[in-house]
């Protein structure tokens, strides 16, 4: 993960010297102050409340500090249905959010529709409007689900390069950071996807 | 409680003019149902309400119901004359009943404890006359439900405080619950389609020119 | 320690804080879709004088997920595990009343163990739904954190019980019309009775936290007072209504179920404001402990299911039926009209948290823009069940 060469980290380490990169000391604080987004949609948000609560205590991973504000949350989860007349505050809540900013898709409803996929109102997936980092199956995902979820985005912001060709993309000027918000129809929202982010699956076989 | 012919004999004494028609319902649950006019419905309701027999002053539940356009087939034996042969031969006519719309009302008591006592308004079609008294006025709790059915179902309830869309966006233009109504075409990759859901699939994606099956995949019964 | 509501009348109760009126223009207000009090995805336009609720609009929809439309593309079956996710505290009762309104439909017989299970079960909701709804109002006062942790703790002891029996912590998908899906062991017969016997210690913990707290007492009582007439014609259900001194509960009016076997009482409320939504809940919940401990005592051995019918290729014959039962938080009706085939033809859900916010308005009026998250969170509403 950094450029400093591992045996001889670990010969001063045993020399009671501790080393480690800006950008180790600059992930390991953010992996672990994670606040998410106090926003909840549908069933899901039970069992995210309940991760939350007394049993599962996502504060064991600094991720407690639920936030009522977009402005002051790293995380967005998003728990529950999207319906197509929610989707345009949930564009609008996450161009609010400040970067980096991330998203975890919390359930089949958030991912695709669901079980309610068929429904005239139901958005089918929120990745149509938004950049999602981890996708979550489950209906409702258990708690312990969503503690994964939560530990594959830390060991995903962990990975992230300040510097260099691949660097994070929050700190890349040229990436977008914030999405158009659809607009309500007559008949459906508009545009239906944000055709630079999603494009239906090809099939292959 | 009174049976419902009662009811509907007390009530028509009340309302004069007011035409009133038991409708059966075959189900195990006989619930049978009263359909009121709609030009008396207020005046019915009220009556429903305030009358110390019954003393409806619950309403309980109320629903739209969309009927489309139906046909019935009728089989009636005629004797006709074939080749000189009387012959009993089967005549097949056709009836067309138009569709309606139809609001449910579902009344209880809690004074008296006893219920349901169901009413059912019908609308003169379903596309241009699609007008019903609301009932809002008696029953505060038809208010929302109202609301409710005039956005799914576009029926205009006369006389309702704040007829507007109350779970569509105000911008949006069907009715969706009608049964005749066709969601917009958001098509979303599914790895197995079937039904509805590989009619669209075959719009979406260009056939392919040697089949392997998975297009004739469907759902197990 | 337990109040009932003899000492409850005898409490003074403080005045309505009453609040000149300024002059100035109405600042509106659009409280949600995502708002940390909404319980959901609800949204209210609210119009302010200073402080002063004027004028209150709800807003819904952000949840209408087509429950119904799916019902009626759906068979008679594929609809159960949709009601789960109605009211997605309470997915026992939501499935029972769809159970009973299919049976009403097609007049199906329900064997006893089952009902006796049903009656356990929904019970069981009861509590764990009451005991969240506390919760969540505690924290809707400030009271950030802690109780709702308790309650939740209390909770997870009940969906570990649902977890066993059906699979599912939240969704249980455990009633079909006709019986139950699976048969519940001793064992587990055996570990529900000792949560059951643990939870009054939960309630007695519990009360003394909430019952003469001086700060709850100052937000609740004489907030969003509601009478029994606006009650009634509302069409309000549930411990709502009772909190108004309505006695109406349909466990006793219709007697579904085996609920005419039990003993229990109905507590009811005299003053219709917040204190008394709240307390009504409490004592819902040791009503509900004592139908639980009868019920543990009488369940007959037997079959869950009827063998007669035929769920899979399941078709009613053609009518309609209205069944209903007293969910959590009102009356849940399910409504359906049978054309013979193996949808139905209209599916429609009475849901009580809808209903319940009719006069959601009227309660609001008066109160500072602070009380309406009290008021709310005394409604006990949940969005899936709302917008449906």
């Amino acid at each position: 993960m950094s450029d400093i060469d591992e045996g001889l980290r670990g010969e001063l380490q045993r020399q009671g010297i501790w080393v480690t990169s800006m950008q180790e000391l600059y992930n390991w604080g953010r992996k672990n102050s994670i606040w998410p987004l106090q926003f909840g949609l549908a069933c899901c948000a039970i069992e995210m409340i309940a991760t939350a609560a007394s049993r599962y205590d996502i504060a064991r991973f600094g991720g407690e500090v639920f936030r009522p504000s977009p402005r002051q949350a790293d995380l967005m989860i998003v728990a529950g249905t999207v319906t197509k007349k929610m989707a345009p505050q949930i564009v609008r809540l996450y161009n609010q959010m400040p970067d980096p900013k991330y998203v975890i898709s919390m359930g089949a409803c958030a991912i695709s529709g669901g079980p309610f996929k068929q429904g005239y109102n139901v958005l089918k997936g929120i990745d149509r409007y938004i950049p999602v980092d981890v996708y979550i199956p489950g209906c409702p995902p258990r708690p312990e689900a969503l503690l994964h979820a939560f530990m594959e985005l830390q060991r995903k912001i962990d990975e992230q390069k300040l510097s260099g060709s691949n660097k994070a993309e929050h700190l890349r000027p040229d990436q977008p950071s914030e999405f158009p918000v659809p607009a309500f129809g007559a008949h459906d929202l508009e545009p239906a996807a944000n055709a630079d982010l999603f494009r239906p699956p090809e099939i292959q076989r | 409680m009174e049976t419902l012919a009662e009811i509907k004999a007390r009530t028509e004494t009340v309302a004069p003019g007011a035409r009133l028609e038991i409708v059966s319902n075959g189900s195990p649950s006989q619930q049978a149902s009263l359909r009121i006019d709609n030009e008396h419905a207020v005046e019915i309701a009220r009556f429903l309400r305030d009358d110390p027999e019954l003393r409806l002053d619950f309403c309980s539940n109320v629903t739209g119901v969309d009927w489309l356009d139906r046909t019935i087939k009728k089989t009636v034996k005629v004797k006709q004359v074939v080749d000189g042969v009387e012959k009993e031969v089967d005549q097949i006519s056709e009836e067309v009943i138009p569709g309606y719309l139809e609001a449910v009302y579902h009344l209880y008591s809690i004074a008296r404890k006893h219920g349901p006592v169901i009413i059912r308004m019908r609308t003169a079609d379903r596309t241009a006359e699609t007008q019903l008294p609301s009932l809002t006025s008696i029953w505060r709790s038809a208010e929302f439900q109202e609301r409710e059915i005039f956005d799914l179902y576009g029926i205009h309830f006369d006389g309702h405080p704040d007829l507007r869309r109350i779970l569509m966006w105000d911008e949006f233009e069907d009715y969706p619950m009608r049964k005749d109504y066709r969601e917009p075409d958001d098509y979303e990759y599914e790895p197995t389609p079937h039904d509805d859901v590989l009619e669209k699939a075959k719009r979406h994606y260009a056939p392919r020119p040697q089949l392997d099956g998975a297009e004739k995949i469907t759902a197990q019964p | 320690m337990s109040l009932g509501f003899q000492e409850l009348e005898a409490a003074e109760r403080p005045p309505t804080i009453m609040t000149s009126r300024l002059e100035g223009e109405l600042l509106e207000v659009s409280m949600g879709p995502q708002h940390p009090s909404t319980h959901g995805v609800f949204r209210m336009n609210v119009a302010l004088d200073g402080e002063i609720v004027r004028k209150l609009k709800p807003v819904f929809g952000y949840l209408h997920r087509n429950h119904e439309k799916i019902g009626e593309n759906t068979s008679y079956l594929g609809s159960m595990p949709y009601t789960d996710r109605l009211d997605y505290f309470c997915s026992m009762t939501n499935n029972w009343a769809y159970a009973l309104s299919v049976e009403k439909l097609a007049g199906i017989e329900v064997p006893e163990r089952a009902e006796y299970l049903r009656v356990i079960l929904a019970e069981l909701t009861r509590l764990q739904n009451h005991a969240s709804l506390l919760g969540f109002l505690l924290s809707d006062m400030g009271a950030w954190g802690t109780p709702l942790m308790y309650a939740f703790r209390e909770r997870e002891k009940i969906l570990d019980l649902f977890e066993s029996l059906s699979g599912s912590r939240m969704m249980c998908d455990y009633m079909r019309f006709g019986g139950c899906r699976v048969d519940a062991s001793p064992e587990w017969l055996a570990r529900a009775k000792e949560v059951v016997n643990r939870f009054p210690k939960f309630l007695d913990e519990f009360e003394n936290l909430i019952v003469e707290n001086e700060i709850l007492i100052a937000r609740t009582q004489n907030v969003g007072k509601l009478s029994p007439g606006l009650a009634i014609s509302a069409g309000i259900t549930g411990p709502m209504l009772r909190a108004c001194g309505v006695n109406y509960d349909i466990r006793k009016v219709d007697g579904y179920g085996y609920y005419p076997r039990f003993k229990f009482r109905i507590p009811l409320g005299e003053h219709g404001d917040t204190y008394d939504r709240l307390m009504m809940r409490a004592l819902e919940m040791r009503e509900s402990i004592a139908i639980l401990n009868q019920a543990f005592e009488q369940i007959p051995a037997g079959p869950v299911m009827n063998p007669k019918v035929k769920i899979r290729a399941f078709k009613p014959p053609v009518g309609e039926a209205y069944g209903r039962i007293e969910a959590p938080k009102g009356e849940l009706g399910f409504y359906l009209i049978s054309d013979g085939s193996s949808n139905p033809y209209r599916y429609r859900v009475r849901p009580p948290s809808f209903i319940n916010l009719t006069i959601l308005e009227d309660l609001c009026l008066g109160h500072t823009v602070a009380d309406v998250m009290v008021i709310l969170g005394s409604v006990d509403i949940v969005m899936g069940e709302v917008d449906r």
